[in-house]
């Protein structure tokens, strides 16, 4: 429910093409123990080795010139880029880590952030060939088309399961099939909590939508579902900080009920745009991202202070987790196998943990019913699964 | 270190130096004795070790800060590298009984800022059937640059029930405001508020315990703790000659703060003045703690270039993203790839700059701290913030108000502790902190 919007776009400053030079993670680092160090400077760009030997690379890249610069490692080609850094400010380092197949490259920096760069150099890696995975590209690819579509898919289903639920709210009758708002609350934001951080790259939509109570500046309107959850699960007096809870009106809930629903069709008109994309380490920062929303605000009960739902939000976001993994999945496999196996062990314990709890069709045990073990003992499980889960991207990517 | 202490080159001895009066028994003094002690037991080769520290620590614990003078020290003073503060509330007693507790709490940090022990007695002397006046754990250790510095929080002079406990309703000033409500604030009562706070500084945990047990016990009947926090590691340098230390983040803190050179910085955004409005605050400050909690597993998970864009600033050298070294201003004006920002829009070095703050700055002087862990098995890990400026509502609550919306922080920190407190001027040799409001 937090504004994370750097998350999707810092993810959106790695390139794809970095991709097709750099590998496994596992293996030996120790060639890279020597780095090749870099100066751009305003008028060279001076690599302390002209040839290494393959494996992991590491060059240390200062600027010493005065504007931004950047750095290339290029294919024999001249053009194809296997390595960057990027927005390197006058006076700072930055590492390039890459890995590097024998062959004939070229090492280029560029000051000032155009043109064809200076200081162009070649450079050669010897050694055995490394063991690289095939042409990812095309994985790559069909992972976001794949991500996209089921952002899409999640989006539609929230926007029909909260129509059925501000109806229910609305006129404190029933939905259709029987249900009450306050038993549609919880498994309609699933469809939510499985796809938040694509929401939260949307900037003002996520506060519009899920912020808490707590989150609100105080002369701002509080809107979304936990306002409505609010008045769903009324709290006590000593709850509300003392003073009486005072139900919305008739027009109050109307209100926020059509604001819930606005807003939530521009979330679907922003994933329906046809220029919306995901980039590969976006899908692997936001599964990252889900089970953090999970560490910060679910695991302590934050999230869902009136309703106690956080079961629900915890089992959305692990599955929306799981999806943004699986989609990565074969790629990662390639570059760091144990990794790949560590991550489907402890996705599959957290989930058997959780399923002891209930699950969405049939409801979980409410948040506030757990005992001080039974929590621990689900926080053990997000941290095991999220460690591992933090070199996602760094994996793919690297 | 002290006079007493027997040089390397100093025979064995076996008549201990002799003991100082027993009234006003220096710490220090009596550190020299312990040591002449340990020669006399002819311990021989261990000795140049056991009583002679590095002479860079034995240098920072040597220092002695006046505890009289125009302004509390504790605020300018070169941020020793831990904290003990606890806030206080005060008992159902008269006017007359609260400037006692304010007397007796200043003539006990008067001796304890010196190195001496509280009371008339100290710690081991007095008559043989009573406790001692001062607990003794800080018996045989330096001042180490030990400040104590009180503050009035607003229901010293308005009490929740907006009754004038203290005839100093009138008084109160207009910068001492209650805090807002900052988005995301997690705020536990039993963290926050407090009648009277003291800070104490030291760069011995021990002698800032201390400081702080021995003027709780003075307090007894008339103020009692509400909350207090140890910090084991500052988190601001307050001058040019102190290395900026790192926060629990990983990341220097403090490198653009205030510094106690800058005098003309510090005079006009730190001390209260005559024509603020509460002219008894002339020469004081305005403090704010907030205990901010840092969720430093998943920080711990977070990729390098994300830590770096939230702060802005390199994790290593903490030059700012536009370029240069830690010192470099930020440029943030400075783009990088495709005409974005160099310093992310959220970034925290950018929403706390004095430039998008309408050039309101603040004397930082936070800790770091971890309380234990939590029931789920994490650090209870943070920063105790503290900021001294000369009104909080020019300075802490817009800049804070600012952050809160958009630091890209937030994600990782939350606030579960609050206070806010007008910290006086210092006392006139022989008086006492608060005589400018109560008088006397």
């Amino acid at each position: 429910m937090k504004t994370r919007p750097i998350l999707i776009a810092a993810g959106a400053a790695i390139t794809m093409f970095a991709l097709a030079g750099c590998v496994p993670n596992n293996a030996s680092t120790t060639d890279a123990a020597a780095a090749i160090t870099v100066d751009s400077s305003a008028t060279d760009c001076t690599v302390s080795a002209g040839t290494a030997t393959s494996g992991t690379l590491k060059f240390s890249v200062t600027n010493s010139g005065d504007q931004v610069t950047e750095f290339y490692l290029l294919a024999e080609d001249g053009l194809r880029i296997v390595g960057e850094v990027e927005n390197v400010g006058p006076g700072i380092s930055r590492d390039l880590v890459v890995q590097a197949q024998p062959g004939d490259y070229f090492t280029v920096c560029k000051p000032g952030m155009v043109g064809d760069g200076i200081g162009r150099s070649s450079f050669t890696v010897t050694g055995d060939k490394v063991q690289l995975a095939g042409d990812v590209q095309e994985q790559v690819d069909q992972a976001a088309v794949n991500y996209v579509a089921y952002v899409k898919d999640q989006v539609g289903q929230l926007v029909t399961g909260t129509q059925a639920f501000v109806d229910a709210f609305v006129s404190d009758t029933p939905s259709p099939d029987g249900k009450t708002a306050a038993e549609l609350y919880a498994t309609t934001r699933a469809n939510y909590e499985r796809i938040e951080p694509v929401a939260e790259s949307f900037g003002d939509l996520d506060p519009a939508i899920d912020f808490r109570e707590a989150d609100v500046p105080a002369e701002d309107e509080w809107t979304g579902w936990h306002r409505i959850e609010k008045d769903l699960f009324p709290p006590t007096a000593d709850e509300n900080g003392g003073t009486e809870y005072v139900p919305l009106t008739a027009e109050e809930r109307t209100y926020y009920a059509d604001k819930l629903v606005s807003d939530t069709q521009l979330l679907y008109d922003a994933v329906n745009d046809p220029d919306y994309t995901v980039s590969i380490d976006a899908i692997a920062n936001g599964a990252i991202g889900l089970l953090e929303e999970v560490a910060s605000g679910k695991i302590t009960g934050e999230e869902e202070i009136w309703s106690h739902t956080d079961l629900w939000d915890f089992q959305a976001n692990l599955e929306g987790a799981k999806v943004a993994y699986e989609g990565v999945r074969d790629i990662v496999e390639t570059k760091d196998p144990d990794l790949v196996k560590t991550l489907d062990e402890r996705f599959a314990s957290l989930q058997d943990t959780l399923a002891e709890y209930g699950s969405l069709n049939s409801g979980f045990t409410y948040y506030d019913e757990l005992t001080t073990d039974q929590v621990k003992q689900l926080a053990d499980g997000v941290n095991a699964l999220s460690e591992p889960l933090s070199q996602l991207t760094a994996t793919l990517v690297g | 270190m002290s006079e007493h202490e027997p040089s390397p080159e100093q025979p064995d001895t076996s008549t201990p130096a002799p003991a100082p009066a027993k009234t006003g028994i220096s710490r220090r003094g009596l550190f020299g004795l312990a040591g002449a002690g340990i020669v006399g037991a002819g311990v021989g080769a261990a000795l140049d070790r056991f009583v002679l520290p590095p002479s860079a620590s034995a240098q920072e614990n040597a220092a002695v800060y006046p505890f009289f003078g125009p302004n509390q020290s504790g605020i300018t003073t070169p941020a020793q590298d831990r904290l003990h503060f606890a806030s206080f509330d005060v008992a159902d007693i008269t006017r007359d009984e609260l400037v006692g507790l304010l007397q007796d709490w200043s003539a006990a940090a008067a001796l304890m800022t010196q190195g001496k022990q509280a009371g008339t007695y100290g710690a081991v002397g007095g008559p043989y059937d009573a406790p001692p006046d001062d607990t003794g754990e800080a018996l045989d250790l330096p001042a180490s640059g030990l400040t104590i510095t009180f503050g009035f929080g607003p229901t010293l002079f308005t009490d929740s029930s907006g009754a004038d406990r203290f005839g100093i309703a009138a008084d109160r000033p207009a910068a001492l405001v209650d805090l807002p409500h900052f988005p995301a604030d997690m705020l536990q009562d039993t963290l926050s508020g407090g009648d009277l706070c003291i800070q104490a500084c030291s760069d011995d945990p021990q002698v800032a315990v201390h400081a702080i047990r021995n003027l709780s016990r003075i307090a007894f009947g008339r103020a009692s703790i509400r909350w207090s926090q140890l910090g084991f590691g500052r988190t601001s340098s307050t001058s040019r000659a102190q290395q900026t230390p790192r926060n629990l983040f990983g990341f220097k803190d403090g490198t653009a703060n205030i510094k106690s050179e800058d005098t003309g910085v510090v005079d006009d955004q730190v001390w209260a003045s005559k024509a603020d409005g509460a002219a008894w605050m002339a020469g004081g400050s305005y403090l704010v703690a907030r205990k901010i909690r840092m969720t430093i597993e998943t920080w711990d998970r977070t990729s390098l270039r994300e830590q770096e864009r939230i702060i802005g600033r390199t994790k290593g050298e903490g030059a700012p993203y536009s370029g240069g070294t830690e010192f470099s201003e930020p440029d943030f004006a400075a783009t990088g790839q495709g005409g974005a920002p160099l310093i992310d829009e959220a970034a925290h070095v950018r929403l706390s700059h004095p430039d998008q703050n309408a050039g309101a700055q603040l004397l930082r002087r936070g800790y770091n701290f971890v309380d234990g862990n939590d029931d789920l098995g994490r650090l209870n890990a943070g920063l105790f913030f503290i900021a001294y400026q000369r009104d909080p509502r020019t300075q802490f609550i817009p800049i804070q108000m600012n952050l809160a919306k958009n630091d890209a922080m937030n994600e990782y920190i939350r606030h579960v502790g609050s206070g806010i407190f007008a910290v006086p001027p210092g006392a006139a040799s022989g008086s006492y902190v608060g005589a400018t409001l109560f008088g006397g």
